[in-house]
């Protein structure tokens, strides 16, 4: 049984308690992007990419039995850390779910805090991407 | 350089996620000296007032001190104080001159040189006026050290280049460039050079008379003055043969419906009430350099480029990118495949200011075939236990991310 957004949420802010140490919450973010799978060679083009990031981000989504699926790519290990940790929220729910959900663990988690301001502007791009993919499929 | 410098400069003194602060990011910046800032709190708490035409005391002591700045500045650079007109920063002083000189001066057909790793700044304001009047803008190459091609250059000038406009130093990969030799041959065809000042004015002693550039931009708050003022140098005869650049106060003579007779200089490039504390924190932060002496300040930042170069270069895996002979104390950098952007946030994670990405040189970085680069710049507060940090946060973060 998929579990619902809120509940991967609460695990993710779960994850991150168990840091006291800025530099430990990094490693993990680091650590979740270096286990990202890659994406399939096929979905690294320029079509693929999400627009307003600095580094290189490759989203793909497909739809199955009413779920949307997330696969995600970067040239940054950050950013994939990043994009592991949407794609935990987001992959497998329903479209009206993504759609509707406000991604309430980023500011519990105070991700903004580990990234330049350009790369919160990026992070907004990416959630606006899935979001637009859920509303494709919906 | 020491302590009693760095004492100065109270910002350096504070901790960032819980390190004590780095501040590699000069070339985008400078830090202020207290001189600077109590210039500016002088000026609010004791003396504000509007400058030229007030018949007040105030008034009076303002203008004294904001033209005691333009006095400081011409000295500076060589310059006489009518040829020094204050603008907003070095983008300002370009598009002044394309504008101003470009509109009246350049036809159809005519040429504009510019070398492939400018700012944008000094590049889209030509691209502009080339659209504009139908000339054409044309590149210097450069090598893959980072320097201009002078051959390649003096292949470029014939009797159709109106305009050459060259930075003396590249702000992404600090390349010295010989811009008193591009000057001469650029005079022998007769165009006119504009000199971008950005990254030279806080590093050495430039004389506008020794380079004969005809135009200088630079910026204050890249040599420890406050942000939003800046300088355009222009040669006499050649100010007063531009058109003005905006209509206001400050600017006019006399202003009726049957025309309007323009100010002197530098008066005739100043519309409208100038940016005043602005005027007087750059005579501050000038005053303040020449108090400690330029040859001093060079030759420490090349001995803290030579002693970064070393160290960064002990880091694995990192390449340095712009490799001048004569090179101002900017190390660009890269680190195998790592991204930049992962680079910039895990050093900031200690503390560490740089800079990442193509340094608005996109041209540059397409000719070098990268997307932007890490960039630590040092300027003469900065330290060499400083880089032995930098370097040592660098070592971790290579082992972290491999």
């Amino acid at each position: 049984m998929q579990k619902s957004i809120t509940e991967i949420e609460n695990e993710i802010v779960e994850d991150f308690n168990l840091f006291d140490e800025r530099e430990d919450k990094i490693d993990y973010l680091i650590d979740l992007g270096k286990k990202l799978p890659h994406i399939n060679s096929k979905y690294m083009l320029d079509d693929f990419l999400v627009k307003g990031c600095q580094s290189k981000v490759w989203l793909h989504a497909y739809e199955k039995d009413g779920k949307i699926f997330f696969e995600a790519d970067s040239d940054s290990v950050i950013t994939k850390g990043i994009i592991a940790l949407l794609i935990k929220v987001l992959s497998g729910q329903s479209p009206t779910d993504i759609i509707n959900n406000n991604l309430e663990f980023i500011n519990r988690i105070e991700l903004q805090s580990f990234l330049t301001s350009k790369r919160s502007n990026g992070l907004n791009s990416m959630i606006v991407k899935m979001k637009a993919y859920a509303s494709a499929f919906a | 350089m020491n302590d009693s410098i760095r004492a100065q400069f109270p910002i350096l003194h504070q901790s960032v996620n819980g390190k004590p602060l780095i501040y590699f990011d000069n070339a985008a910046t400078s830090q202020k000296p207290l001189a600077v800032i109590n210039a500016i709190k002088d000026y609010y708490e004791q003396y504000n007032s509007n400058i030229h035409r007030g018949a007040h005391h105030l008034a009076q002591l303002a203008t004294e001190k904001y033209e005691n700045a333009r006095t400081a500045v011409a000295q500076h650079i060589n310059a006489s104080e009518h040829e020094i007109n204050f603008v907003r920063g070095t983008t300002e002083a370009v598009n002044l001159v394309a504008t101003s000189y470009g509109r009246k001066f350049i036809k159809a057909g005519d040429e504009i040189i510019v070398s492939e790793m400018e700012h944008h700044s000094n590049i889209v304001p030509w691209q502009m006026l080339c659209e504009e009047k139908r000339a054409t803008l044309r590149v210097i190459p450069i090598n893959d050290a980072g320097e201009i091609i002078f051959e390649e250059y003096l292949k470029l000038l014939s009797e159709k280049t109106k305009i050459v406009s060259i930075a003396y130093i590249s702000n992404a990969i600090g390349s010295i460039h010989p811009v008193k030799e591009v000057i001469s041959e650029a005079h022998k065809v007769g165009a006119v050079v504009f000199i971008d000042g950005a990254q030279a004015l806080p590093h050495k002693k430039v004389d506008v008379k020794d380079l004969d550039c005809d135009f200088l931009g630079f910026s204050g708050h890249k040599v420890f003055a406050g942000t939003g003022i800046g300088i355009l140098y222009g040669k006499a005869e050649l100010l007063e043969a531009m058109n003005p650049y905006m209509g206001g106060g400050e600017m006019i003579k006399s202003v009726s419906f049957a025309g309007t007779t323009y100010n002197d200089l530098p008066f005739k490039f100043e519309a409208g009430t100038p940016h005043i504390e602005g005027g007087i924190s750059l005579g501050a932060a000038i005053n303040y350099i020449n108090e400690i002496g330029l040859d001093k300040i060079a030759s420490y930042e090349d001995e803290l480029l030579a002693y970064g170069t070393e160290k960064f270069l002990e880091v694995e895996g990192l390449r340095i990118v712009g490799t001048a002979k004569n090179k101002a104390s900017v190390i660009s950098f890269l680190v195998n495949n790592i991204h930049m952007n992962d680079i910039g946030i895990l050093l900031n994670e200690q503390g560490i200011a740089i800079r990442i990405g193509h340094h608005c040189c996109q041209p540059l970085m397409d000719r070098l075939k990268i997307e932007g680069t890490c960039r630590a710049s040092f300027a003469f507060y900065n330290t060499k236990e400083e880089i032995d940090a930098t370097v040592n946060a660098l070592k971790r973060i290579v082992k972290r991310l491999s």
